[in-house]
């Protein structure tokens, strides 16, 4: 059963074709992983998941739900949290306020309540304990480094417990020692039944956590399977080393 | 908490403490509002006292303001709009309905609020459909339109002959002195809700519309609700604040009612004290809208001022882009932090210690949030 599917995707940037008809389905209950040279159209694909760009032809489906043309907000309603390649915080909110930001409190009491106090704080402050943040929870977030501001998005994305996680780039200047706490942490949450769709270049973290990694290229689905099947695939050396040549030649 | 050990973490780490002591905070909160209720009694003379007026006026203006363009950073130029339908709220009421001009003038002031802050809704949901750019444009736009229909719905408005208000009843003696503590009072509670809303949930979510609307909406944050909703809590205090305005100046104009000047005021003192601060703005308004008033009844005319207004406004945003408060307030972390570096008790080595000093420019250099 897959959770999040996307049907023949389309999406161009003027003449660039970022997506030529993309097919691929992410299972449910799963840490998925999703590779591709640069510029193959993955991060696009995530946007066109989660409703921050808007397909030019396809469908993208949330276990069976047509989602195509749900906005971000909806999308996050339906239970699915991501982080940016380039990071998205909040660079004059504390680093706790940005943790606090995707809390979700319902009702008019909730809004009327103090942000610091309930559940959602304990939860607040356990993600920020557990990526490390909690020295500089008083910071303005515009002052972590990039790796911070990683597990900052990280933290607060955890914080709303969504059922699917798309994670794009999440190793990226992050530390060794971190990143297998970071590991550790995701095939924590997916024992408890959360979905995972990650995109990362390192691809020891990927074979890592990974239960099925799918490869894309030029805008398509190149292959999926097992990381040791995707990793002894030529088609996909061809796909990253390909690009290289292609890229050299224009 | 998780019982998690990675090596090279710092989570028991506590985060930097920036707070001044409690008793200092209590203690200058104490001295500031008995300055402000002694004020009247010891400076007596009426020219002292109506500029006293003029600044609990602004005090109230500017702090409602800053609920919505400060945590918001929706730079509102047309709040003047709320100006207007407060004095004329006040000035039709009390025509129409013959109300008496003795202590039930100050009856209407929640009268006036609630008329501006439900003329606000309609508003704002126009309004806040666009962006930040374009909405400041398009408030000073509404703005207009109000001034033009005040000036044509003369059957109502008596158009640009004005509408005078009774004279109170109380002594002459002390005439500013009744404005003067409506005006704190009222004040005093639209400080209050500020405060309020920047520790609550709500109030975070305007904080992140500031700073990334896009992100905000997506994590869930209600943004067309709760940039509504804090425009017409700041509608209310504003609409509030021209029901004492017009009052004590006795009559109501089409052109002064519906003053874009007005909205330069306020955007001044909230840019010098420290927009989207607590008390950023309320330090502008004592001590600009006291200024501001005290040079009009010593040398006249209010074009002066404005050429003073641009001045002030260039030097601030040269000298200090984030305001007074911030600024200060940036100096005090960079001591704390360099304080704890040098003092070796804290148990933190110095080079792990966060690097708040250089970061802060990071945030200065983000500029105005407008
Ligand atoms: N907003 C945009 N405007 C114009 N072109 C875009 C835009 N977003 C993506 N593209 C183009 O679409 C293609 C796919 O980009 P995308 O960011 O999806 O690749 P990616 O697989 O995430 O690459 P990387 O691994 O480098 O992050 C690229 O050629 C890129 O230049
Ligand atoms: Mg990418």
């Amino acid at each position: 059963m897959s959770v999040l599917t996307v049907e023949e995707v389309r999406k161009s940037y003027g003449g660039v074709q970022a997506l030529r008809g993309c097919t691929m389905a992410f299972a449910e209950g799963a840490v998925n992983g999703l590779i591709g040279p640069n510029g193959s159209g993955k991060t696009t694909l995530f946007n066109v998941m989660t409703g921050y760009e808007r397909p030019d032809a396809g469908r993208v489906l949330l276990r069976g739900r047509d989602m195509t043309q749900a906005t971000p907000d909806a999308v996050f309603a339906a239970g699915v949290g991501r982080t940016f390649q380039l990071t998205r915080i909040f660079p004059r909110l504390t680093v706790l306020e940005n943790v606090h930001v995707a809390a979700q409190r319902r009702g008019l009491l909730g809004q009327l309540r103090r942000w610091t106090s309930g559940a959602e704080h304990e939860r607040a402050l356990e993600a920020l304990d557990f990526v490390g943040l909690t020295r500089l929870s008083r910071e303005p977030a515009g002052s972590l480094s990039y790796g911070q501001q990683k597990l900052l998005e990280f933290a607060f994305i955890m914080v709303a417990s969504p059922s699917v996680m798309l994670l794009d780039e999440p190793a990226g200047g992050v530390n060794p020692t971190l990143l297998r706490h970071l590991a550790g942490r995701i095939k924590a949450l997916n024992a408890q039944g959360v979905t995972f769709v990650i995109v990362e270049h390192d691809m020891e973290f990927v074979m890592g956590i990974c239960d099925q990694v799918s490869v894309m290229h030029n805008g398509a689905a190149l292959m999926e399977g097992s990381p040791e099947k995707v990793r002894s695939d030529p088609a996909v050396l061809d796909a990253y080393l390909g690009t290289d040549v292609s890229a050299a030649e224009a | 908490m998780s019982a998690t050990d990675v090596s090279n973490r710092t989570a028991t780490d506590s985060p930097a403490s920036y707070d001044l002591p409690r008793t200092v905070r209590f203690g200058s909160l104490l001295l500031v509002v008995a300055a402000l209720v002694v004020f009247p009694l010891v400076f007596t003379n009426p020219t002292i006292t109506s500029v006293g007026v003029f600044a609990m006026i602004y005090l109230l203006a500017v702090s409602g303001w800053n609920i919505f363009s400060g945590y918001s950073g929706y730079i509102a130029l047309g709040h003047a709009l709320f100006f207007g339908i407060g004095q004329y709220s006040s000035a039709m009421l009390t025509s129409r309905f013959k109300i008496p001009a003795g202590w039930d003038l100050f009856a209407l002031l929640p009268v006036a609020g609630a008329i501006a802050g439900l003329a606000a809704v309609p508003i704002g949901w126009m309004l806040l459909r666009v962006r930040k750019h374009t909405f400041i444009v398009l408030t000073i736009a509404v703005m207009f339109i109000f001034q033009l229909l005040a000036f044509n719905l003369r059957s109502w408005t008596g158009g640009s002959q004005g509408m005078q208000l009774p004279f109170p009843t109380w002594s002459g003696a002390y005439f500013n002195e009744p404005f003067y503590y409506i005006g704190l009072l009222a004040a005093a509670i639209a400080l209050v809700t500020s405060w309020w809303v920047r520790r609550s949930k709500f109030g975070l979510g305007l904080l992140a519309i500031r700073d990334d609307e896009d992100r905000a909406r997506s994590l869930g944050v209600r943004t067309t609700r709760t940039k509504l909703v804090a425009f017409a809590i700041s509608a209310v205090f504003v609409g509030a604040a021209g029901a004492i305005y017009a009052p004590f100046i006795g009559s109501v104009f089409p052109q002064f009612a519906f003053d874009p000047s007005f909205d330069l005021a306020l955007a001044v003192m909230a840019f010098t004290g420290g927009l989207g601060t607590l008390i950023g703005p309320a330090l502008g308004a004592l001590v600009i809208g006291s200024l501001q008033q005290y040079f009009l009844l010593q040398f006249g005319g209010a074009n002066v001022f404005l050429i003073v207004y641009g001045l002030l406004f260039v030097l601030i945003l040269r000298l200090l882009p984030q305001g007074i408060v911030p600024s200060i307030a940036a100096r005090w972390r960079q001591w704390v932090t360099y304080r704890a570096r040098n003092t070796p008790s804290t148990g933190v080595p110095p080079d792990s210690a966060p690097d708040v000093g250089r970061p802060f420019d990071v945030v200065l250099n983000q500029g105005g949030s407008a």
